[in-house]
């Protein structure tokens, strides 16, 4: 079996060029609310709070913005990728094609990520605007965002695949997603919570995300960071083996 | 038989209903032929396409291609085979040119932009390729979805309902398409069920219903085979019985002795020499006749009596 990588590098541009087709709202739509919860919480909240950890509020929910949007974003980008093919019947194609799950993944997947990778970029670089902050491991913060973004592409395709409306393909995000991440320590640390609730906090999968991510900014966080990579990694593996599953199975793909 | 190019032994598909839109069907193509598959609405030509070309998973039987084996070796095959879908299924926002490139690299080949061109010109596409589809009429879509399965340079061909929906001119312009492809040395195998495109364009044809295959053959013989002249020879005067000089021929009195019906012939022309026989005998007789009705049977007839039978068996 030799992989068709010329198929995995037209579905990755494709799905680019898709992206840069709505480069405006793509970018204007994360810049907006970026500088709307620095204006909330940075400005009018953060001014009043304490520095958390020697990190100043402001910059402390930096992390955790760069995870709202790109936990929503991927997934809902990743899960319109492969929706919409199924909905308007051009899937043909690529089930008729000289491509499997290796090459379909890499490509629609990669290219999620790589959106999710600029929309970070674009939410940092706003975020320079309102604050001064520094990253204490740039490479390995690159390499985080980019780890989850394909965990999350991985989760939105499965998302896609699963979703027979377009209710059900929006009502993950809404439902799950974005309590979740709320909920994750994107606005604070889990310490802050009263004695049961830090604990409950831990059963959210999304805190650990944050931490990671924080931890790569600041080099501190509420969890270790091993921790979060082995979640991560865990999350990234039972996505890769639920999706092999759907292309052995041929579920919701192919009759 | 010479190159079969798709070989399909005992094909049988069971949708998840329960219903089996294919059974047992055992079908090989040769290089170089079009092919037609001829059958009603919900016979199982789509369903047969989509096995052969991955949208559909069949239950059992095994299919190959090009020496392939389809379940194991897709990705060799299906580099060889293109798909125009029946339904039009577009990525409206695309721009045409996007569209037919990414075609091709999806099936494995590096751009070409001459190609390209090639393609788009030969569909009339060239002034349109810098539109999204969305923009194009029904019958300009379907000339991109052939454009894009065109693009990688098939060996093989489906072309499910090319013609469905199409008006005239659109028409009698694929049937030019299909012609052009078939010079290059694609091997097509089209769907339809419009008996005339069948008889215009293929080589030969496969009757399928509910999922059997009834009948493959060359068209011309699957003609010869089935195919009937008829001729109604009203007479000046009745007759109570057929004259010894005309007893060789297929002929038997109808319409209380008033006329002479003759049924024969093969379907390549042997019934109308043979009517022009049958009448010339007459005069020579001295038999007046003051009409003659004749009727070629067509594919039609033959589908119909086909599923006729079918109906018949059941
Ligand atoms: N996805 C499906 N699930 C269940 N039944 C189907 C499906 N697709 C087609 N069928 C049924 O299978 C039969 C054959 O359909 P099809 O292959 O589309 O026929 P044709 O192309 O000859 O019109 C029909 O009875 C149709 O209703
Ligand atoms: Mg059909």
């Amino acid at each position: 079996m030799s992989l068709n990588l010329r198929g995995t590098w037209s579905i990755f541009t494709r799905e680019l060029m898709r992206f840069l087709r709505t480069a405006f709202q793509s970018v204007l739509a994360p810049v907006l609310t970026t500088s709307l919860y620095f204006i909330v919480f940075g400005a009018a909240i953060g001014g009043r709070m304490p520095a958390l950890g020697g990190v100043d509020y402001a910059a402390f929910i930096i992390p955790g913005l760069v995870m709202l949007t790109l936990l929503g974003e991927t997934t809902s980008n990743a899960s319109f990728g492969i929706y919409m093919p199924r909905f308007t019947g051009t899937i043909y194609e690529l089930l008729s094609a000289p491509v499997g799950v290796a090459e379909t993944l890499i490509g629609f997947v990669g290219a999620a990520a790589a959106k999710s990778l600029i929309l970070a970029a674009i939410i940092l670089t706003t975020a320079r605007l309102f604050v001064p902050y520094h990253i204490a491991h740039p490479f390995l913060a690159v390499v985080y965002i980019m780890l989850v973004a394909a965990s999350f592409s991985l989760f939105g395709f499965i998302l896609g695949v699963w979703a027979d409306s377009f209710e059900k393909l929006g009502i993950i995000p809404v439902l799950f997603l974005t309590p979740l991440t709320f909920l994750g320590g994107t606005f604070y640390s889990i310490d802050m919570l009263p004695k049961p609730w830090s604990t409950v906090a831990l059963f959210n999968p999304i805190v650990y995300l944050v931490s990671g991510l924080r931890w790569t900014f600041y080099g501190q966080a509420d969890v270790h960071f091993g921790i979060s990579l082995g979640i991560t990694f865990v999350f990234l593996a039972v996505c890769v083996t639920v999706i092999s599953i759907i292309f052995k199975t041929g579920w919701r793909l192919r009759d | 038989m010479a190159d079969p190019i798709l070989e399909l032994e005992g094909l049988t598909k069971v949708y998840s209903g329960g219903l089996k839109a294919l059974d047992s069907v055992d079908l090989n193509i040769r290089k170089g032929e079009i092919f037609a598959l001829l059958g009603p609405n919900g016979a199982g030509k789509t369903t047969l396409i989509g096995a052969v070309c991955g949208l559909v998973r069949p239950t059992s039987g095994t299919m190959r291609a090009f020496g392939h084996d389809l379940a194991k070796d897709w990705r060799k095959a299906r580099r060889r085979i293109g798909l125009v879908p029946q339904e039009l299924a577009t990525d409206m926002f695309e721009p045409v040119e996007h569209a037919i490139a990414y075609s091709r690299g999806l099936f494995g080949l590096p751009p070409d932009k001459a190609r390209l061109e090639e393609v788009l010109r030969s569909l009339s596409l060239w002034d349109k390729r810098k539109e999204q589809i969305r923009a194009l009429s029904g019958g300009m879509k379907r000339r991109v979805l052939i454009a894009k399965a065109l693009a990688h340079e098939p060996d093989l061909l489906f072309l499910d309902e090319p013609t469905a929906g199409v008006d005239v001119e659109l028409r009698k312009d694929m049937w030019r398409q299909i012609d052009a492809m078939r010079a290059r040395g694609v091997t097509i195998i089209l769907t339809t069920h419009y008996i005339e495109e069948a008889e215009e364009m293929a080589d030969r044809v496969g009757i399928i219903n509910k999922g059997h295959l009834l009948m493959v053959d060359e068209k011309d013989a699957m003609m010869k085979r089935l195919g009937r002249t008829e001729a109604h020879i009203t007479l000046a005067k009745p007759m109570s019985e057929i004259p010894a000089i005309i007893a060789r021929f297929p002929v038997e009195l109808e319409r209380e002795g008033t006329a002479l019906c003759y049924r024969g012939g093969d379907g390549t022309g042997k019934g109308k020499a043979e009517v022009a026989e049958l009448t010339k005998t007459l005069t020579t007789a001295g038999i007046d006749y003051v009409a003659i009705d004749t009727h070629e049977s067509s594919l039609e007839d033959i589908f119909v009596s086909l599923l006729g039978k079918q109906e018949a068996a059941v």
